[in-house]
């Protein structure tokens, strides 16, 4: 049995169902194929205990592009918005900071941490411009990638002699030198390195720190909790791309992507074949190359940049259902509400981040917490509650093998750690669940456990991102596209990938 | 703790050259002290087109390709379409980059069913290895397990049948075949690189010595000699084979861009085949098959008989106007009694059968001379005896 | 008093190289030293009776062949001669050795894998495409890319054609090299520890990054991007040492009429209403002169030798931030006869060679942890020559000079000064690592003298005893170094200038900041230029 579609989508993660969205809303037959009983992907929301449910994959919804909203008429109702971040420390004198304002610091870092965050605005203004279009080709002589990076020229005069040139320069610095110049607070300091080196293979002395900490700040910089959960998210798309027409099939796994004469021709699944000349993968590259065309149909120098491609991740995931709020002096229940960070200076990020460039985990690990029934109360029981933790750093290939033995021990020393700073918090502990990279990998389907789907480095970034050859979603194989997080401008809860991504293939056809 | 080897190696063959040697001039070629000439490369030359020359080619390396995925895997990477070369049958091809560039030239030999040598020049262990990311293949670098003959010229068939090589009559070109002398296994194949009648013989190193003295003896009263590169060289050009290093140079080496040459500019357009599935430079050369190449490779008759090393080559007799290319190999053809050159010019120039120019630069006591002759581009090859395809071949 | 055309501060090789130019030019110029020797970072000096030490910089190749050529060097006694191979000691017994000879050199590597000797060459030329791409911006000025002056925007268009003309796969090649990591770049091409461990030394030689650190790929060119007499990536000595490099720069200098003043400290530049007029020494003597040109590095001659008042602030606050990170010390050594290395078979041309002492990555990017523990390494990655194998005049017949530059060595220890104890510990670090091979090393010792970066600074003056003058990194090159919109040799005040090795191209003994100086200053002076264009190639 073989069904036609225009076009075909691997795998209904949120870049999937926003690719898929658009393109049926150009009018196209879209099928979404998805390996697991629900949609998602890493955007998902699943109970881990007994009436405890977290979202598993990404936790907080930091950047969900308003332009990808827009264009596909969606709403996601927020249960707290503009959560603050609050840097926990043991003695209880935490740092509170929102987009502007840092309390708990001294006046000289007050005033310090507003100018930081307006100069910071100014660059991560710059590149938010660039999420949402795909990367101009260098070289390739066409009048459009010309017209594209003489845009990008001028957005880089735009900013002004000064900008301009502070930007050229920072784009290779690191935070902590740039930190350490303007800041006294060593929790201050911590919590920003933090956060310029999540979901990342870098220290905060890494050079290409300070390009990911103004990443993260220009898909939005603020954090919020959707109602419902991530999963929630990605219900809603599915729900709108369905009422746009797209089929979604999920519990069908795509066996292989099926080339014929040197173009893609549709897909295998156990349901049989579904026919299409477009497959857009919302599998990372690797999987794509590897895992459902095959190396054989695309040329080797190709395959090696997918083969070096850095995608192996070092976060794992901790899921605790606790049996009530741990009591942290200096903050108050509501509190919790917040995005919580344990790290106590940058050096304790930079030493969290030594052991995994040796395949080792962190002895002191830092940590992003957020308590998601706080504010919504589908997600635990009444009266108790649940953590989320994203925790840093534990590498994808551990030196002898995440054995159950490596997994217990890293798992204790999470929450032993965590326990200096919430005291009595193993006490609270209902049931706890950690999934490190190799566990993110298996239920995810991403490989290296990444979730970048290929670390946001500069030599991973815009122009070859994932890879010099497929930086404009087009893979080199006719009718092949990625639209995942691999792609620029790269993971987190964003949408922009998909969206790109069906701006690609629908400019393709209207200029054939 | 003894270093690595300081010096030259030594080719299986090289205690029968030191023995025969004269003039004891030699140089390295990939790592082993080759001869460049024997005795004299005048008369060795003589034995590749009337006699039988043996020249020593273990230096070539050789890669094995074993697994399940071996001719997909060759397919992939070579531009010709492997799937249709059987087993005892051989190919010569060209692999490129991603730029469709030639990376080197070689041999595919199908040994057994899935069981594949490729023989080059160039050292290719990293640019196969990264190839095979993906695929189940096993990849051996045989080069020094396999000693290698060339056994050329019109009698050498003859000879070989003599030396107890019986059932050779039947080998095509490009064939292979497995045989045996005296209890020891060697790998027939007729190929060569002197566009004439000749075998290569493919043995254990640990066989070499043995194998030299029966050829050898067999021969002996066919004026056999035993042949240096020189000689090799010459025949080579009049074969109009192409030698990395000259007419092209290994893409994956160069750093200048636009000093590689694709199959097209190197007029090797029958190896490309686009109806096969996927194979590395698919693109870029369909591209440039759509857009038309920059380079071409053309084989020149130039009049007179100074050989035309390193000379530019012009469109016109007058040198006013810029050169379009250069001359990569050059040679005065004893067999055919002419001045040729094998070169590079850019496109549009040198359709076989137009006219080009050539300066040549000659010494003679001590001045330099140059002079502008005219070139005619040739198709093909400038030395091509029928003898080379007859099957069987004839008997002396 | 006598006034000057021009005073050069500091007679480290790129001052004189900047005075030389400028006096051949015609110039009146005076270059004055705080120390009682010239050269700088570049010297030999006897340290112990009839040793000669380079007991700073110790290796040749950088120097740019179009100003030896210019400054006839070889007239002032200047003589290069390449050296071979390099060899890094392995814990398990064995060494790996990268030959001279290639074909030595191939054999070697297939020893640990063949596919790695093969995949060198696919290196070697990407390396060298990089090379390429940079060697021919090291004698020009960097164009300022937020400009829109003819000469900035022809210079762009220059960088942009060349980088257009590379190709677009390359370009893309481009942009991800500038911004690896040198042990990424490395695991592309290679699969053995040992191979990468050796060859990433090149991308952390002076840096205070680790060989994880985006960006380090790029340090490889500093160390590669040099020849001796067109063979690229050769590196040679300096016969007589590297005093020899500083010595014949000031002959051709002296040659020209220009006059050299040691024991001259620069107290201060002196302004007079946003113009310089020239120095006041230390001892309190004064020049006239309306140009003032300063070798040293940024941070000194900015921050130390003139008022803050009399720059811009922001100008001020870049200096300040500019990274110029003590991250390596040296041990330089006089020894009574040849140390035995058992490991490494007699006769062999590597005792001529580089010698290394880490065989893995991890060993290589723990000594960078280390340094950012605020220590010395306990496990250093030590570039080991013998200058005394290729140029017997620098000791006495069959004794050595051996030179250890070791990396990482910080410039405080935690936040504070050395202690003299430290500064013993470390020593004691280098030698025994050392002496883990060779057996008699220790008892050959005569003398030595450590160099811990703020030994360095207090000696030469360089800021935290960096070797370049400040960091390498992205974020310090071209049209960013010493400071985005001050990159081309103009300080902010009218008639002063830089021309050490904080500014473009940056460090080594390349002599290309000096020269590339001194041609905007005789344009600035309206002189004829008298500094050599790029020799270029292709």
């Amino acid at each position: 049995m073989t069904e036609r579609y225009d076009a075909i989508v691997v795998g209904a993660g949120h870049n999937g169902l926003v690719c898929a969205g658009l393109l049926a809303k150009a009018g196209k037959k879209v099928l979404v194929l998805e390996a697991r009983a629900e949609v998602g992907g890493a955007a998902v929301t699943r109970p881990f205990a007994d009436g405890f449910s977290v979202s598993a994959g990404a936790h907080l919804l930091h950047q969900l592009q308003p332009r990808v909203m827009k264009a596909l008429g969606v709403r996601i109702p927020l249960k707290s918005e503009r959560m603050p971040t609050i840097a926990l420390s043991q003695s209880g004198d935490h740092v509170f900071m929102d987009e502007q304002t840092a309390v708990g610091v001294s006046d000289q870092d007050a005033q310090a941490f507003t100018e930081f965050m307006e100069w910071s605005d100014t660059f991560a203004g710059f590149l938010n411009k660039q999420l949402m279009k795909p990367p101009p080709r260098l070289g390739s002589g066409s009048f459009n990638d010309t017209i594209k990076l003489a845009r990008l020229g001028l957005d880089l005069r735009m900013l002004g002699k000064a900008d301009m040139r502070d930007f050229l320069q920072l784009i290779g610095q690191n935070i902590y030198d740039e930190l350490d110049a303007r800041f006294e607070s060593d929790l201050l300091k911590g919590a920003i390195a933090l956060d310029a080196v999540t979901g990342t293979h870098t220290g905060p002395r890494s050079p290409g720190s300070m390009i990911t900490w103004l990443y993260r700040l220009c898909t939005g910089g603020h954090v919020s909790q959707p109602a419902g959960g991530l999963g929630a998210v990605s219900d809603a798309l599915a729900e709108r791309a369905e009422a746009l027409g797209v089929t979604i099939r999920t519990d069908t796994p795509v066996e292989g992507i099926v080339v014929d004469n040197g173009r893609v021709v549709g897909v295998d699944t156990a349901a049989g074949r579904f026919s299409s000349w477009k497959v857009i993968s919302n599998a990372d590259p690797k999987t794509t190359v590897f895992g459902l065309v095959g190396a054989r149909h695309f040329e080797s120098t190709f395959v090696r940049r997918v083969h070096h491609l850095r995608s192996k991740g070092n976060v794992a995931k901790l899921h605790v259902a606790l049996d009530a709020l741990p009591e942290i002096s200096g903050l108050r229940p509501e509190d919790f509400g917040g995005r919580l960070l344990v790290a106590a200076s940058a050096e304790a990020v930079e030493r969290a981040f030594n052991p995994v460039k040796y395949g080792r985990c962190s002895s002191q690990p830092v940590f992003e917490l957020s308590f998601p029934s706080v504010s919504d109360d589908s997600f635990a029981p009444a009266g108790k509650h649940v953590m989320s933790a994203l925790v840093q750093f534990a590498p994808y290939d551990l030196a002898g093998g995440w054995s159950d033995v490596a997994r217990a021990d890293f798992h204790d020393a999470a929450l032993r750690v965590l326990e200096e700073t919430l005291p009595r918090l193993r006490d609270l502990v209902l049931h706890s669940e950690l999934l490190t990279p190799v566990d993110l990998e298996a239920e995810f389907g991403m490989s290296g456990g990444h979730w970048h789907h290929g670390e946001l480095g500069l030599d991973q970034f815009m122009f070859v991102r994932p890879v010099a050859g497929a930086a404009q979603y087009r893979m080199p194989l006719e009718g092949l596209y990625l639209c995942g997080a691999g792609t620029h401008p790269g993971g987190g809860v964003t949408g922009a990938p998909g969206y790109n991504a069906a701006q690609v293939i629908l400019e393709r056809e209207r200029s054939r | 703790m003894t270093e690595v080897h300081q010096g030259r190696l030594e080719t299986p063959f090289y205690g029968r050259f030191k023995a025969i040697d004269t003039l004891n001039e030699w140089h390295t070629w990939n790592g082993y002290t080759v001869c460049n000439s024997p005795y004299c490369a005048d008369l060795e030359y003589f034995a590749i087109r009337n006699a039988t020359a043996v020249f020593d080619l273990s230096p070539m390396n050789k890669y094995r390709i074993t697994g399940p995925d071996a001719g997909a895997y060759l397919n992939r990477l070579v531009t010709r379409n492997v799937s249709v070369l059987g087993p005892g049958r051989v190919g010569y091809s060209v692999w490129c980059d991603n730029d469709g560039k030639v990376i080197d030239d070689g041999t595919i030999f199908h040994l057994d069913e899935g069981d594949y040598r490729v023989c080059a020049a160039g050292r290719h262990a990293a640019w196969f290895a990264d190839a095979a990311i993906g695929f189940d293949v096993e990849i051996d670098d045989e080069t020094a397990d396999v000693a290698a003959l060339a056994v050329q010229g019109p009698t050498s068939w003859s000879v070989l049948t003599r030396a107890g090589f019986e059932g050779l009559e039947s080998l095509k070109p490009f064939g292979l075949v497995h045989m045996e002398l005296g209890g020891r296994p060697v790998m027939v194949s007729r190929t060569g690189f002197t566009g004439d009648l000749g075998y290569e013989l493919w043995m254990s190193p640990d066989d070499a010595g043995v194998i030299w003295d029966r050829i050898f003896e067999a021969g002996e009263l066919t004026g056999i000699r035993a042949i240096g590169t020189d000689a090799l060289e010459l025949s080579r050009i009049e074969a109009g084979y192409l030698a990395p290093g000259l007419e092209f140079l290994p893409a994956d080496e160069t750093v200048r861009t636009g000093r590689s040459r694709s199959p097209f500019e190197l007029g090797l357009d029958w190896l490309v085949d686009f109806t096969k599935p996927n194979f590395n430079g698919r693109r870029a050369l369909a591209e440039e098959q759509r857009r038309g190449s920059t380079w071409r490779l053309v084989r020149l008759d130039i009049e007179g008989n100074k050989p035309a090393h390193n000379a530019y080559v012009f469109p016109r007799e007058s040198r006013s106007r810029s050169d379009i290319g250069f001359v990569t190999s050059a040679a005065w053809s004893p067999v055919c009694k002419k001045n040729v050159a094998l070169g590079t010019v850019r496109q549009p120039h040198g359709r076989p059968g137009t006219t080009l120019w050539v300066e040549i630069y000659y010494q003679r006591e001590m001045h330099w001379q140059r002079k502008m002759a005219r070139a005619t581009v040739v198709e093909g090859p400038f030395w091509a005896p029928d003898r080379r395809r007859l099957t069987p071949p004839e008997p002396y | 008093m006598k006034k000057y055309d021009v005073v050069v501060v500091g007679a480290g090789h790129n001052g004189l190289t900047t005075a030389a130019f400028l006096a051949k030019a015609g110039l009146d110029v005076v270059c004055v030293e705080k120390n009682d020797y010239i050269g700088g970072a570049a010297v030999s000096r006897e340290l112990h009776k009839d040793w000669i030490y380079s007991n700073c910089s110790y290796v040749c190749s950088l120097l740019r062949p179009e100003i030896f050529r210019s400054l006839e060097l070889h007239k002032h006694g200047l003589q290069i001669t390449p050296y071979g191979g390099s060899l890094t000691f392995m814990q398990n017994g064995d060494y790996f050795g990268s030959y001279h000879d290639p074909e030595v050199k191939y054999r070697e590597m297939s020893r640990f894998s063949r596919r790695d000797a093969d995949a060198y060459k696919h290196y070697a030329a990407d390396t060298q495409r990089q090379c390429r791409f940079i060697r021919d911006f090291l004698l020009t000025t960097p164009p300022d890319p937020t400009s829109f002056h003819p000469r900035d925007l022809a210079g762009l268009l220059d960088i942009g054609k060349r980088f257009v003309d590379m190709g677009e796969d390359r370009m893309y090649e481009t942009l991800r090299f500038w911004t690896m990591s040198v042990a990424d770049y490395l695991n592309e091409y290679f699969e053995t520890d040992v191979i990468k461990a050796a060859l990433s030394g090149s991308g952390i030689i002076g840096t205070a990054l680790g060989i994880h650190s985006p960006g380090t790929a790029y340090v490889l060119l500093h160390h590669y991007m040099g020849d001796v007499d067109g063979n690229v990536g050769a590196w040679g000595f300096a016969r007589g040492g590297m005093g020899a490099v500083s010595n014949a720069i000031a002959g051709a200098f002296q040659a020209n009429g220009g006059e050299l003043r040691t024991e001259s400290g620069v107290g201060h530049i002196r302004i007079r209403d946003g113009k310089v007029v020239g120095v006041a020494l230390e001892n309190g003597d004064e020049i006239d002169a309306d140009t003032v040109v300063s070798a040293m590095d940024v941070k000194r001659m900015f921050l130390d030798c003139m008022d803050e008042s009399d720059l811009p602030s922001h100008f001020v606050r870049k200096v300040k931030e500019f990274k110029i990170r003590g991250s390596s010390g040296k041990l330089n050594i006089a020894l009574d006869g040849m140390p035995e290395f058992p490991a490494l078979p007699k006769g062999s041309t590597l005792y001529s060679s580089d010698m290394h002492f880490v065989d893995s990555m991890e060993r290589m990017e723990r000594a960078y942890d280390d340094w950012t523990d605020g220590t010395w390494s306990q496990d250093p990655y030590i570039d080991m020559v013998m200058p005394t194998m290729n140029d017997p005049t620098m000791a006495p017949p069959g004794k050595h000079f051996m030179s250890c530059f070791v990396q990482y060595c910080p410039y405080e220890i935690d936040g504070r000064a050395w202690t003299d104890e430290e500064r013993q510990q470390f020593a004691d670090t280098v030698i025994n690592q050392i002496a883990n091979y060779s057996p008699n090393f220790k008892d050959l010792i005569l003398h030595y003298e450590i160099r811990t970066p703020s030994d360095i600074e207090s000696q030469i003056g360089i800021t935290e005893g960096n070797i370049f003058h400040g960091e390498l990194t992205m974020d310090q090159l071209l049209f960013n170094r010493p400071v985005p919109g001050y990159a081309q040799y103009r300080a902010p005040v009218s008639g002063l200038y830089m021309c050490g090795s904080s500014t473009h191209p940056g460090g080594g003994v390349m002599a290309a900041p000096g020269a590339n100086a001194a041609r905007e200053i005789l344009k600035d002076l309206k002189y004829a230029n008298t500094v050599p264009e790029n020799f270029g190639d292709d």
